[in-house]
């Protein structure tokens, strides 16, 4: 059944069908990460402006007590992940490589590391502004990528009507099982955060897109959604990128977001599954955005697994937890292997944005060689935003900025489905990113 | 206790990657010429071989001559030269002078492709470039075409073959008409099923439709080339020649003569499928493969030569970056 349906499912065009890699963790069922000695918690995690410390060095903090509260609209707070005592508040690795300003907490060996939260406030008797600014409070942040914060989304323009809201299942990141799992094992605190936002944001219909290969969590979800919601799943085709909002949004309602509108402006608003989880997990029980699901696997990783890992655990301490990495290891990524970022050192911690930590050996990080583009259009025929990366990759090595802005670079969500279909191995998504980036700094 | 890291890369993502390379691509066009390839040595005798063998080894000595030291081992690997010598020779008459076959591969290579910058910056195919350039300095030689040697076995080789340098080749007594000639200059059509197992006259590559729709079949199915180049061409020349067909059978050739006759086989698979030298995207690609089956058909009923695939495929060539400045694809989201 779910084979025939696979035929006739509406999709985006383009895209890609890199191999899945999941079967690694896809039936591992989460585990809890210990406590360790030390965590690190940079104080810009999200888009947006950093947030501001509001404790000081020496003090001693609760597990869920808030330790850096927003400084602008747009921002989060930051709660302690442990109980335990604030050492330092300085410049340390922050995954990409770079040092950023965060809080460092040693976690105190003797303490309970039992919750020290209020209790949530009740859901239903919030107005749409005050459910707004009760989730800047818990710093929940959007967890399929790019870590705008949640509350952001929920702010709506005036005379916006929502129409349907989308629970972004996709995971279309080869090797990560974080969401899977999170549908699988936990669907009930997923349909109870639809709930909530399907009722705050006054929604039409609520819609869960999760992709084929997870067919276990249709049938979670399908068994839990209660008869009178108008809630459903819709099983999407297997392809990267699925999971991209305008994608999605393409492939479940056949609406293309105009160039430079958001979802919300057309009355949708997609969250990723863990996200509305976090949702959930808030008003049940006042926990804050401290502990993320994160999939550790990879040729590299000894024993591949999905933890819950509280936020600002070095790396180092994940994979040692997973039995350490393999002899050969050469990259490891947070993130998937499509978009992730490389980890400068194991020194590095997990930050709300990390879906995984990837380990890669010298069979996956080898870049093959570079020949001259024979203009095949294979990447044309990729590119899902229907860019044209063949002659943006050109432009960018040339250095014409105008002429590559003129051809809509901007545009690019740097899915790396370019570069993944390139058969002269020109790293096209890495020039584009790079031609962006110096774009953004001189418009400063 | 401090465990000891592994020097880690930092080298940004994606990490995954499909596993067509452009040299692999190149290198599956010329395994699915090989049939082809041995079909005309089969057909007709060892001076046909010798006539490909000049013809690639002229491609390869100038890329070798003309290549740096360092380009050298790239150049030479990525099997460009090999396959435009190939292809060049398969569009070749087989009783051609060697010296003129090593000429043209040199100067496909040479003027075709190096001039502009090598592999992935030309305009125009190179091997028509090489075959252009033959069919303009030697008209003689380009349009004698030989009977097959069936009868006097594989061991024979035509006397023009081994003709000196800038000397008057001669041709012995038996040469034929190619079908695409017997139609134009004698109404004399050419049954199917010759055209289909190589039974006629003509270059050596294109007398195997069977072979050269096979090779063509395995690129499509290995989608080492746009199936939206042959699929227009084709079909374009189909519907074209059909038209003509019903305004007057007499004079003009039904439409499966058409496809399968002359050099359009070759070139609808194997040469106007190169990607550097036809458009990027889609839509681009169908307005290309129209324009040569367009080009084909008009060339081929009003033109002086018999045979128009190589001048429709140069011509469309030429068009190309104006066909891919005025079609790109339209961006997502922007009606």
């Amino acid at each position: 059944m779910l084979a025939l349906s696979k035929l006739f499912k509406r999709s985006f065009s383009h895209g890609i069908h890199p191999y899945e890699y999941k079967d690694q963790t896809a039936g591992l069922h989460t585990q809890r990460m210990p406590f360790v000695n030390r965590y690190i918690l940079p104080v810009h995690q999200h888009l947006g402006a950093p947030s501001k410390p509001v404790v000081e060095v020496g003090q001693r903090v609760g597990r869920g007590q808030l330790i850096a509260e927003p400084a602008a609209f747009v921002s989060s707070s930051l709660h302690s992940p442990v109980t335990g005592w604030v050492r330092a508040i300085g410049r340390r690795r922050f995954p990409g490589g770079r040092y950023e300003q965060a809080i460092e907490i040693e976690a105190d060996p003797y303490a309970t590391q039992r919750l020290d939260v209020d209790r949530p406030p009740n859901w239903r008797g919030l107005s749409l502004e005050d459910f707004v600014s009760v989730m800047q409070q818990t710093g929940i942040v959007g967890l399929g990528g790019a870590s705008l914060p949640a509350h952001v989304k929920y702010s709506l323009r005036e005379g916006i009507k929502i129409k349907y809201l989308i629970a972004n299942g996709a995971e279309c990141e080869p090797y990560l099982t974080n969401d899977h799992r999170v549908m699988v094992e936990r669907p009930d605190a997923l349909l109870r955060g639809i709930e909530i936002l399907h009722t705050l944001l006054g929604a039409e219909e609520s819609i869960i897109g999760i992709e084929l290969n997870k067919p276990d969590a249709i049938e979670a979800l399908r068994a839990c959604i209660p008869p009178d919601r108008p809630y459903r799943v819709a099983p999407l085709r297997v392809k990267y990128p699925q999971g991209d909002s305008k994608m999605m949004i393409k492939s479940l309602l056949n609406i293309e977001v105009p160039t430079g509108l958001h979802a919300a402006d057309l009355g949708i608003i997609m969250n990723n599954v863990s996200t509305i989880a976090a949702i959930a997990d808030y008003f049940d029980s006042g926990l804050p955005y401290i502990d993320r699901m994160v999939t550790v696997s990879g040729p590299g990783i000894e024993y591949p697994a999905n933890l819950i890992v509280p936020l600002g655990t070095p790396v180092r301490e994940v994979l040692r937890f997973c039995g350490g990495l393999k002899q050969g290891t050469k990259e490891v990524l947070m993130g998937g292997p499509m978009m992730g970022t490389p980890i400068a050192s194991l020194d590095a911690p997990i930050i709300k944005a990390s879906s995984g930590v990837l380990a890669f050996t010298a069979e996956e990080t080898a870049r093959p060689k570079e020949y001259p583009c024979i203009r095949c259009g294979r990447c044309v025929e990729a590119c899902p935003y229907f860019l044209n990366p063949s002659k943006l990759a050109r432009l960018a090595k040339a250095r014409l900025f105008d002429q590559i802005k003129q051809a809509n670079v901007m545009e690019c969500v740097e899915c790396g489905s370019c570069t993944y279909s390139c058969p002269s191995g020109i790293p096209i998504v890495q020039l584009i990113r790079s031609a962006k980036s110096d774009i953004r700094s001189k418009k400063r | 206790m401090k465990d000891k890291d592994p020097r880690l890369l930092v080298q940004p993502s994606p990490l995954l990657k499909q596993d067509m390379t452009t040299v692999q691509s190149m290198r599956d066009v010329i395994y699915a010429l090989l049939p082809a390839t041995l079909a005309a040595v089969w057909l007709f005798g060892l001076g046909a071989l010798l006539v490909l063998v000049a013809s690639i080894l002229g491609a390869v000595f100038i890329e070798w001559v003309f290549s740096s030291p360092e380009q050298r081992s790239v150049r030479l690997l990525d099997a460009s030269g090999v396959l435009t010598g190939l292809l060049l020779g398969l569009s070749l008459p087989p009783a051609l002078p060697l010296w003129m076959a090593f000429l043209g591969g040199a100067v496909a290579i040479g003027l075709g492709k190096l001039i502009w910058g090598g592999l992935g910056q030309n305009l125009f195919n190179p091997a028509l470039v090489g075959r252009a350039f033959l069919g303009a300095t030697f008209p003689n030689a380009m349009t004698t075409w030989s009977a097959q040697a069936s009868g006097e076995g594989f061991f024979r080789w035509y006397p023009s073959n081994l003709a000196l340098p800038f000397m008057q080749p001669e041709y012995d007594a038996v040469s034929a008409a190619t079908p695409l000639g017997l139609m134009k200059f004698e109404q004399q059509p050419t049954s199917l099923l010759d055209l289909m197992l190589g039974n006629t006259a003509g270059c050596l590559g294109e007398t195997s439709g069977l072979l050269l729709l096979a090779g063509g079949v395995f690129l499509l199915l290995r989608r080492d080339i746009d199936w939206r180049i042959p699929a227009g061409i084709l079909l374009s020349v189909a519907l074209l020649s059909s038209i003509v067909y019903a305004i007057d059978s007499a004079r003009f050739p039904d439409p499966l003569f058409a496809v399968f006759s002359g050099g359009l086989l070759l070139g609808a698979f194997y040469m106007a499928t190169d990607p550097v030298t036809s458009p990027l995207t889609p839509r681009g690609v169908w307005i290309f493969a129209i324009g040569v089956g367009l080009l084909v058909v008009l060339i081929r009923l009003f033109g002086g030569f018999p045979e128009g695939v190589m001048y429709a495929i140069l011509l469309m060539n030429a068009a190309t970056p104006l066909i891919d400045r005025f079609i790109q694809p339209r961006l997502f989201g922007r009606q």
